[in-house]
């Protein structure tokens, strides 16, 4: 027992290793923050191109579910490494000489824009076609009804998905310590490599437990309150 | 020429042939009132006159021109012609105000002042002023469909379609939507009505049409059709209203 405590909850391991998870733990913000956002911009737009109407746009929606595809289906850390290593090695000067930072947030969005898309494509798709209908009867364009009538109404339903997804974005940033963004992962590691102490994973997990805590008990609160208000409004 | 002209209209879905060579002439200012069965086809040629649907054969002509023939712009079609549906179909995420200058503004380009004016008058018509910040789920189902009326006549429309906008109301709703519609028709406004209301249509129209499998049966003045009806088919649909107490 005392063995466990002090290989994994040593209070004076504990302290020493703190500084350094807790300066990687703030890159995960970061790495979180941006690609979040590249993410709900993206999926958007994404979702938005797979429902266009018509022969026309057959080859676009094509391409976009083949990327939705690809990337749903690849492990996070392959993506990871393909952009950390593969490409520097390519030697573009535009692509080639970036932070592994970037690459990080590049490897994060293109997984997660993925996901998000059949997210935001589900709640459009949720939106009764109706509603499309009583939007074009009064002259709107389909992006004017789009952007007006279906989206507003298609963003409000997915938020609690949409929060889910980013707990687990929040999560996954760790997994771009692989192409060495030191975030508290590998902060962790380095600090139980020197001192064969593994108390600073701890350190770790507590942050990211409390970063996912309210971000769960959030999305737990607005699914509540939406169940209430679509039974009130069936009554 | 008439101001909305069908001529040989057909419109199938898949293999159920929903509208068979209809022609039907609305003059302006012409209040016609479609009655018949469900399914004999009368939402449907509604949608049809604003393109919501497109037809599979024969010509419709508005206004003097020719909308069938797929070059027409269908957007500035439909900015001339309101339609009003059976389930309202408000925006939810939108005020009842935000509903009703939504295609004034971005439609028409009506700047937000002078479009919400318009609007606080519609609503002052149709008696639901203290509603104009509510959303749409705290109105009654005929409160809501009169905020539907308001908003398709707040691109002042030259047309307006209605399509069974009672059927989803409970009874003691009705008479609000129907005294709107009655007053709308005093204006002169040229309307298409879908309607299982037989006194009223009997009362509102200049002409009925009944239709029956996607065919006008008969059309005539509303004394013609609902005291001497020609046609058999005519006949049996009334007597089958008149034993449902629906006239």
């Amino acid at each position: 027992m005392h063995q466990v405590v002090q290989t994994f909850f040593s209070p004076h391991d504990f302290r020493l290793a703190f500084p350094n998870v807790w300066a990687g733990f703030q890159v995960n913000l970061k790495l979180m923050v941006v690609a979040e956002a590249l993410v709900l911009v993206f999926a958007l737009a994404v979702a938005v191109v797979r429902g266009l109407p018509g022969r026309g746009a057959k080859p676009l929606r094509a391409l976009m579910i083949a990327y939705t595809d690809f990337f749903r289906g690849t492990p996070l850390i392959l993506v990871a490494f393909v952009i950390g290593f593969g490409l520097p090695a390519l030697n573009v000067k535009a692509i080639s000489g970036r932070s592994n930072f970037t690459y990080g947030v590049i490897a994060l969005t293109l997984v997660y824009t993925a996901y998000v898309t059949e997210v935001y494509r589900a709640g459009i798709e949720s939106v009764h076609p109706s509603q499309r209908m009583a939007a074009r009867s009064l002259g709107l364009s389909y992006w004017q009804s789009m952007r007006f009538v279906v989206i507003p109404q298609a963003v409000r339903r997915v938020v609690p998905p949409l929060l889910n997804d980013f707990i687990g974005l929040q999560k996954d940033t760790a997994l771009v310590s692989v192409i060495g963004v030191a975030e508290a992962a590998l902060q962790a590691q380095a600090y139980s490599q020197t001192y064969a102490n593994f108390t600073s994973y701890t350190v770790a997990a507590v942050l990211f437990v409390l970063l996912t805590i309210p971000l769960a008990r959030f999305t737990d609160h607005l699914i509540l309150t939406r169940e209430r208000r679509e039974r009130a409004g069936a009554t | 020429m008439s101001f909305v002209q069908l001529d040989h209209v057909s419109k199938s879905f898949g293999d159920l042939l929903v509208l068979d060579q209809v022609s039907l002439e609305v003059e302006r200012h012409d209040v016609v009132c479609l009655i018949g069965a469900s399914g004999s086809g009368k939402s449907t040629l509604l949608r049809c006159i604003n393109l919501l649907e497109k037809v599979d054969e024969g010509r419709i002509v508005v206004d003097g021109i020719e909308i069938t023939n797929g070059r027409v712009d269908v957007n500035a079609l439909r900015r001339k012609i309101g339609i009003v549906f059976q389930a309202y179909n408000l925006f939810p995420h939108m005020t009842v105000l935000q509903n009703i200058v939504l295609a004034p503004k971005k439609v028409n380009g009506t700047s937000s002042r002078e479009s919400r004016l318009v609007a606080l008058e519609l609503l002052e018509q149709i008696g639901l002023s203290d509603k104009a910040d509510e959303f749409p789920d705290r109105l009654s189902g005929g409160q809501q469909q009169r905020v539907a009326i308001a908003r398709a006549l707040a691109m002042s429309p030259d047309l307006m379609l209605l399509d069974e906008i009672t059927s989803a109301l409970d009874p003691q709703l009705v008479s609000d939507v129907l005294s709107l519609v009655r007053g709308l028709a005093e204006t002169g406004m040229t309307m298409i009505l879908a309607t299982h209301e037989m006194s009223f249509a009997r009362e509102v129209a200049d002409k009925i049409c009944f239709l029956d499998a996607g065919v006008i049966c008969e059309e005539g003045p509303p004394e013609q059709i609902f005291s001497n009806p020609s046609e058999p088919r005519t006949r049996e649909f009334l007597a089958r209203v008149i034993e449902a107490g629906r006239l």
